[in-house]
């Protein structure tokens, strides 16, 4: 149970959003493998705070892969090398003795880096702000049970509900697009007679502030599926598409 | 000064109606004119700020994630309970009132119970209006499930992401708002002081955590929905930015602090398997349905599960609670996986774990039945320990996971300081000694939802509020306070990581102050705190600068506050000489080992009032008054 392995790992490091980054080389010595991956990186961080040197920033909060913080390309891959997970979830058992480790922040126009792996993902927010939501003020709903919803439609709303926001599909798209982040939301809501309302206004008002924020467009590579740690479906954006197409249509 | 409740006059059930009728309201024209910060956006905190500017107020709403969709209320798995009597199984506001009342060892207040029951049916409506997509029947309707603590099934669900379709809920309603100009929004901005001018709470100081300055926000009103401190014992299944600060300092400005030691431990979360661990995992309570709970009859056995023979297992939940086995309630559970760790049988690597074994169940049902009842939590077990549970028993340990106590509030959700709000987890209202699974939820959404909107008018029209700016000397002070503090602990570069110091203190306050507590511990604690307390501020390395982005420094102030504030926790533990809800006290036991109140000495609430760190906090009681439960004495044998 004691097994621990070496690893060489690349660390991005960049001072800030406009100062020009480059890769700290770091041995980690003794790394068990059943830590996790960020603990991985706490003992890192620890051992170079020791050293008197400042450790690499990088988000994380819940550590059970359903808040969306951590945010991490390893070896090329958004979370990491492990399908269906976020980071925090990745184990170092995934790796081998003697094995180089490349660490780097979500790379995209619309997410500048902050800070090492720390990024500014505020763009999402603002997709969400012009439509993600239903216009209902808290207050005077009707019973629960007074609008019943077909059980197969409440389940791929939850499919398309289930995105933790993580920005993993923007980082894996050749083109940074954030149409299934996009796509994921506007599903869930159309799927559901209480979203259904103004679905029209969602997707027009949602995709423009998606372009206005500088995400790249959809070429349908369907990396954003791979990576995604919660298996959201390209399904969904085929469904916006469709969507939008006929909003803009019968846009007067 | 002496605490006021506000509890309303009048029969249980009207209460709410005759204080919402009797509270001041502001005119809707007038509302533009008060400005509102709520800090944290978790369920109370975004709901709360949501609701507040669909009213007309003008809310600015901080959090410290680089989102408000981020926050720890995300990660509750379970459900969101509501008195809607779907299934027709009698279920009333009145009984999930009693349960809850019960369930919290008699140690809530009746009339804020009563309440949250009441409007918990509205959560769900309100909920369901913003597009949650709950669970549904094939019928279209809503489904629910049974939980912990309750006889009939009163639990709505989003399947195991309940915390997280609930918070995404009030989050885009909280979009909504950003998007009309109603909330100005301040994110990965961490509140550090709260600034009280003429004895009114009127704004704070937050630091900018990229930039690292700090910045000063003046309101009418300040409403904290910043959750609980399980983080000060190092190990909990909170996200690691969980903590205490901003209510501490809150607490260090005149909020009182009320029933501290009131802490929930969950019996199976995944043991510790390293000294690199960073937090716990939870796994859900559902479990117990089917598992089995065991540890080797012989101490110090080495041997693998499957070469222990039947009859040298001790299924020790089931030999000494026969008629509810493994589904005792949480506190039992883990207080006897505790006495059998210590008493030197525990399991795995580290010996402290017992076993949750399923083969008697994969036998009887078949491993199909067994996955799709349980197949993601396994499928979670199976990731983080690479150890199958269809072939070995899960090795589980009770963790902290939950505070009961909180900021004092009285009935308006108002802190013993005027014109600061306490909402959620932050504040001690609702649960008593001990919260029942799935209200957690609840409570964060009926606080924001139904009851912030109504009672923070009363204070608005009511209050004398005049102009102040952040000029303001209280402002200017507040900000120097903290930036000295901030220099300090960047200059102190000692030889120990903050890490390192969190977690002597998160082990001292676990061994001493957890599952079990007595006087002797307790005394021991608090010796060993302002010990511990001063190797920090004299030798913890600080690396960076204040003006960047520095986690290392974020998290050391944090852990300062938890060096004092686990003293405040511990002297709670030790004033509090009876055992209810997740307080045991080894003192007060039944014969049979079991947890015994005290109602004629302490049917109070603790509310504590800072004097000063190191000094010895001054106590304040509200007497809890029972005029519709009668009080009784949990057995479960």
């Amino acid at each position: 149970m004691s097994d621990t392995i070496n690893l060489t790992l690349k660390l991005w490091q960049q001072k800030g959003p406009n100062e020009k980054g480059r890769f700290l080389t770091y041995e980690a010595k003794n790394i068990s493998t059943h830590a996790s991956f960020l603990e991985m990186l706490d003992v890192v961080n620890d051992e170079l705070m020791e050293k008197g040197e400042e450790p690499i920033a990088f988000d994380h909060d819940c550590r059970e892969g359903i808040c969306g913080m951590c945010s991490l390309v390893i070896n090329g891959r958004p979370h990491g090398p492990d399908g269906g997970i976020t980071a925090c979830q990745l184990h170092m058992r995934k790796f081998k003795d003697g094995e180089t480790v490349w660490i780097e922040p979500w790379r995209a126009k619309a997410f500048p880096v902050v800070r090492d792996l720390v990024v500014d993902r505020g763009a999402f927010d603002r997709i969400i702000q012009a439509g993600g939501f239903v216009n209902v003020n808290n207050g005077g709903a009707a019973d629960a049970n007074a609008l019943p919803i077909p059980k197969r439609n409440a389940e791929a709303a939850m499919d398309a509900a289930a995105c933790i926001g993580c920005g993993a599909c923007v980082a894996a798209c050749r083109n940074a697009s954030a149409m299934l982040f996009v796509a994921a939301k506007v599903s869930h809501l159309s799927f559901l007679p209480q979203g259904a309302v103004e679905k029209r206004e969602r997707v027009l008002n949602m995709v423009k502030a998606m372009d206005e924020e500088g995400f790249g467009s959809c070429t349908n590579g369907g990396q954003c599926e791979a990576e995604c740690p919660k298996e959201i479906s390209v399904s969904n954006i085929a469904r916006m598409n469709r969507e939008y197409l006929a909003a803009s249509l019968s846009s007067s | 000064m002496t605490l006021d409740s506000k509890i309303p006059a009048g029969p249980l059930a009207e209460k709410w109606d005759n204080h919402r009728f009797q509270s001041k309201l502001v005119n809707p024209s007038n509302k533009r004119k008060y400005d509102v910060i709520v800090v944290g956006t978790g369920l109370a905190g975004g709901s709360a700020s949501a609701s507040l500017a669909e009213l007309g107020y003008n809310v600015k709403t901080f959090c410290i994630q680089d989102s408000p969709r981020r926050a720890h209320s995300i990660a509750a798995q379970g459900g969101i309970n509501a008195a809607k009597n779907y299934p027709n199984d009698g279920d009333s506001v009145w009984r999930l009132f009693y349960d809850t009342i019960k369930g919290g060892d008699y140690r809530a207040r009746e009339a804020n119970v009563y309440r949250l029951a009441q409007v918990s049916s509205n959560i769900i409506d309100q909920c369901t209006a913003q597009g949650v997509p709950f669970a549904r029947e094939y019928g279209g309707q809503l489904a629910n499930r049974s939980f912990g603590g309750a006889q009939v099934s009163r639990t709505f669900y989003c399947r195991g992401q309940t915390g997280q379709q609930l918070l995404l809920g009030a989050y885009s309603s909280l979009m909504r708002m950003v998007g009309v100009g109603k909330v100005e929004l301040f994110t990965r901005r961490e509140m550090l002081d709260l600034v009280v001018i003429d004895g009114k709470a009127r704004g704070i100081i937050v630091r900018n955590l990229v930039t690292g300055t700090m910045e000063r926000y003046v309101a009418d009103a300040v409403v904290l929905a910043t959750g609980g401190y399980s983080n000060v014992y190092y190990l909990s299944t909170n996200a690691k930015g969980c903590n205490v600060t901003a209510s501490w300092r809150a607490h260090k400005k005149g909020a009182y602090f009320a029933n501290p030691c009131y802490t929930q431990i969950h019996p199976t979360c995944i043991p510790v398997s390293g000294d690199y661990q960073s937090k716990l995992t939870l796994m859900s309570e559902s479990l117990r349905n089917d598992g089995r709970v065991w540890v080797p009859k012989k101490k110090g056995d080495d041997r693998a599960a499957r070469d222990i023979p039947e009859n040298e297992r001790d299924y020790y939940l089931e030999r000494k609670y026969p008629s509810f086995g493994n589904l005792v309630p949480r506190d039992v559970a883990s207080r006897n996986a505790k006495e059998a760790c210590d008493d030197g049988r525990g399991v795995g690597p580290s010996k402290t774990a017992v076993y949750l074994d399923f083969a008697d169940a994969i036998k009887r049902d078949g491993e199909d039945v067994i996955r799709q009842k349980y197949g993601n939590l396994f499928h979670m077990y199976h990731k983080i320990t690479d150890e199958d549970p269809y072939k070995m028993p899960m090795r589980i340990y009770p963790a902290l996971h939950y505070t009961m106590g909180g900021l004092w509030v009285d009935y308006n959700l108002m802190s013993s300081l005027p014109g600061l709000y306490v909402l959620g987890e932050a504040n001690f209202s609702d649960h008593g000694a001990n919260r029942l699974g799935a209200s957690a939820l609840m409570q964060g959404l009926a606080d924001g939802y139904f009851v912030i909107p109504y009672t923070i008018g009363d204070h608005l029209a009511t209050a004398d509020l005049p102009k102040v700016s952040t000029d303001h000397e209280e402002f200017v002070k507040a900000e120097k306070e903290v930036s000295e503090r901030q220099n300090k602990l960047l200059s102190i570069n000692g030889k120990r990581t903050i890490a390192d110091l969190h977690k002597e203190l998160g082990l001292l306050m676990w061994d001493n102050c957890g599952m079990a507590r007595n006087e002797a511990s307790l005394k021991k604690a608090l010796k060993k705190i302002p010990d511990l307390r001063e190797e920090f501020w004299n030798n913890v390395k600080v690396p960076g600068s204040g003006e960047e982005l520095n986690q290392a420094l974020e998290y050391a102030g944090r852990v300062a506050d938890f060096m004092e504030f686990g003293e405040l926790l511990v002297s709670d533990a030790l004033d509090r000489k009876e055992s209810c809800g997740g307080h045991f006290r080894e003192e007060s036991q039944t014969e049979e080992g079991e947890a015994k109140r005290k109602d004629d000495d302490y049917s109070y609430v603790a509310a504590w009032e800072f004097q000063g760190v190191g000094k010895a906090p001054k106590l304040h009681k509200e007497e809890l008054v029972f005029e519709n439960v009668k009080l009784t004495q949990r057995s479960y044998k």
